[in-house]
């Protein structure tokens, strides 16, 4: 018999080397007259490990990390298919504290198995949940979704059963079923880990949104900043397919759900729901005005559920193990778990599955072990591009949607972001308002010119320019874009920007030299 | 003064353009599908598709020229042989892009935005491919780079240029 090992083919895994570290590995064991299979998994989130590798032993699964091609002859040679001692040795991967510490109800198989393999979907407890809701049929589904709490982690939070209800409410006809894997905010990556490692789950909670709603046709927007996400979720589309889980009759069943994956093209904005729509039907990613709801007029006028990647994902979960089951995890009206991501100057980076209410610090420091650099933490922002810089002080407050809401925040789909000392807030303000200006849409006025604006007067306050009248202009302007735009992105551009003045305003103090672009 | 390889490139394969429009005319909301197609197979889109493009979905030139101009990834010129998508956004920030970005600007003369002289290089400014835990990061000819830094941008401007790396 073969020895089994599994290198990881996510995209952050390739990034620093994984396919190399696979052929290595592969040619060492032909050199050696070795039977090794080697199984390409999804990451399992620990990415200051990746690429980590997996062995299947006795003692089960052992990993070893991180592992560059050139560590190929030195593992054979220290016997690691039997789990034999090696520097790079990690033990059995779900005692690394980083993922026992986790609650992982979503990510359960991530990493785990061979995300193109039904059939290794089905062992790990795959299709229970879809299998539950053709039993219940589309009220009762909707119900569980409704007593499980679950909210929108897209960012707006809004309560999933509530949208799915009211599609199913809608008369009959063509219904969708979209997902949004746009997933453009900095510092999350949940989305793409999923539809790379285990693509089955998103099919499978679209399936059952499908049922629920009663709609037979789903697309899948992803964005092209996901080339390999987007190839590996088609893949498993026609492994679904083949496999009976999407068709005309679902697990034999008499509903029919099929899905296609679309790619974006580069345009934050296509993330916010409307635009996104319009993106699907071909057009300018520009936003529509609210109501009508997607959920009632949405792609090609019809009615619509939209929902985040994860949001999906939950289902199979809440179906499979019960509403009340996931609905212990949590706290407040945040319910179950959240993916959460800790990325950018940190020592241990990757995705943490918690329930909500854990604290920012404990993320930072217990998880991720503070700066990559070594240097002192000087401010988190959470929740993408426009999320709140946070100063120290504020890192004890819990991750929960209403809790951030308290603190001048927002969760947004879960990114957390570390920066040290060498950061500049009153460049990262200015950062906030142009990405605001290349991002814009282009229909609300004091977004696509007021961000414009807001640069110049973050050039003229860095560079002490009647600074005093200008932090006045800088306010004002963040009123304006709050009340004056139709959307989020011109809405909550001021989050970033008042946070960083209100919790760091030395750097926009500084000497004139400071003002470099 | 123009080599007939250059001429050869500036050439417009209207079949070739036609056949890919047709392959996917048929879709729902079509555009994307379409215009991605053509930037796939000729590494942007020539506007001589925009007339073609407009015949086969039923809609106004206008309405495809403002598809076109809307979304940043769609290309109205040749970029280079090789193209480097580097994340300019915070998790990558955070790790120093923004030097890596003047690095290139200043020691290979090709700033995020432009292509090199020599053609060998493109390199775009994206926001987020979702690698921010092994930040910088930046996608090269379709790659994930991770833990980019002076060094490994270094030897990937080599490898546009056809240098070992
Ligand atoms: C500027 C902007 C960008 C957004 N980007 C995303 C995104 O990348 N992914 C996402 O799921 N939701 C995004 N949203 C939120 C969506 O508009 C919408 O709330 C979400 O898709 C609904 O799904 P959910 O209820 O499952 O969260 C964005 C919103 C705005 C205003
Ligand atoms: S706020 Fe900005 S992005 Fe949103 S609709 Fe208005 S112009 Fe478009």
């Amino acid at each position: 018999m073969s020895a089994r090992v599994f290198i990881p083919c996510d995209s952050s895994a390739l990034s620093v080397g994984a396919d190399a570290a696979a052929r290595a590995i592969a040619q060492e064991a032909e050199k050696r007259g070795l039977a090794v299979e080697i199984v390409r998994t999804g990451s399992r989130g620990l990415f200051w490990l990746e690429p980590m590798i997996e062995v299947e032993t006795a003692k089960g699964r052992l990993a070893y990390g991180p592992v560059s091609a050139g560590d190929a002859a030195a593992l054979f040679d220290a016997g690691f298919l039997q789990g034999g001692a090696h520097p790079k040795a990690l033990g059995a991967p779900e005692e690394i504290p980083f993922l026992k510490n986790q609650q992982r109800l979503i990510f359960a198989r991530c990493g785990v198995t061979d995300p193109l393999s039904l059939a290794d979907y089905r062992a790990h407890g795959g299709l229970a949940g879809l299998e539950k809701a053709i039993a219940l049929g589309p009220k009762g589904t909707i119900e569980e979704v409704l007593a499980s709490g679950l909210r929108g982690r897209g960012g707006a939070g809004f309560p999933t059963g509530i949208k799915w209800r009211t599609v199913a409410g809608e008369p009959a006809g063509q219904k969708y079923i979209v997902c949004n894997a746009d997933e453009g905010d900095s510092g999350t990556f949940a989305d793409r880990m999923l539809m790379e490692g285990d693509p089955f789950t998103l099919i499978e909670g679209m399936a059952i949104a499908g049922i629920a709603c009663g709609a037979d046709k789903g697309f899948v927007y992803i964005r092209s900043e996901y080339p390999h996400a987007f190839r590996m979720f088609e893949q498993a589309i026609l492994k679904a397919r083949a496999g009976g889980v999407l068709g005309a009759a679902v697990l034999g069943s008499p509903h029919s759900f099929d899905l296609e994956a679309r790619l974006g093209a580069g345009a934050y904005i296509c993330g916010e729901e409307t635009s996104l729509l319009e993106s699907l039907e071909g057009k300018r990613g520009q936003v529509r005005a609210k109501p009508p709801l997607p959920a009632i007029e949405g792609l090609f006028g019809k009615p619509t559920a939209i929902n985040n990647v994860l949001s999906f994902a939950s289902a199979p979960w809440i179906l499979a193990h019960g509403a009340k089951a996931y609905a212990e995890f949590g706290m407040g009206r945040s319910r179950g778990t959240q993916p959460f991501q800790l990325a950018g100057n940190v020592k241990r980076g990757g995705l943490i599955e918690l329930a909500f209410g854990v604290t920012i610090r404990r993320l930072v420091e217990e998880f991720g072990g503070g700066t990559h650099s070594g240097r002192p933490l000087r401010t988190v922002q959470v929740g993408g591009p426009l999320g709140a810089y946070f100063p120290d002080r504020l890192l004890d407050t819990p991750l929960d949607y209403e809790a951030m809401l308290e603190v001048k925040g927002m969760l947004g789909h879960g990114g957390i972001v570390v920066f040290d000392d060498s950061v500049d807030l009153a460049r990262q303000a200015r950062f906030a308002m142009e990405f605001c200006a290349i991002e814009s849409c282009g229909k609300c006025t004091p977004c696509r010119i007021g961000s414009t604006r807001g640069v110049e007067t973050l050039d003229k306050i860095t560079a002490g320019v009647e600074r005093d009248k200008n932090l006045a202009v800088l306010d004002d302007l963040c009123q304006l874009l709050t009340d004056g735009s139709l959307c989020a992105l011109g809405g909550l551009t001021p989050i970033p920007v008042l946070s960083a003045l209100t919790h760091f305003r030395e750097d926009f103090h500084r000497p004139a030299q400071k003002a470099t672009s | 003064m123009k080599t007939p390889a250059a001429a050869g490139r500036d050439a417009f394969d209207e079949t070739g353009a036609l056949a890919i429009i047709a392959a996917h005319a048929g879709l729902e909301g079509a555009a994307l599908p379409v215009l991605h197609a053509l930037q796939e197979a000729f590494g942007f889109i020539d506007k001589r598709n925009i007339p073609l493009i407009a015949a086969a979905l039923n809609i106004s030139k206008a309405e495809v020229h403002g598809v076109i101009s809307f979304y940043h990834d769609f290309r109205g010129a040749r970029p280079g042989r090789h193209v480097l998508k580097l994340c300019r956004a915070e998790a990558c920030q955070s790790m120093g892009s923004e030097s890596l970005a003047a690095h290139l600007a200043a020691a290979h003369g090709c700033a995020p935005g432009d292509t090199s002289a020599d053609g060998a290089l493109t390199i775009d400014n994206v926001y987020c491919l979702g690698n921010c835990a092994l930040s910088p990061a930046a996608l090269f000819d379709g790659e994930p780079v991770g833990r980019l830094d002076a060094a490994r941008i270094d030897a990937l401007v080599a490898r546009s240029r056809g240098l070992a790396s």
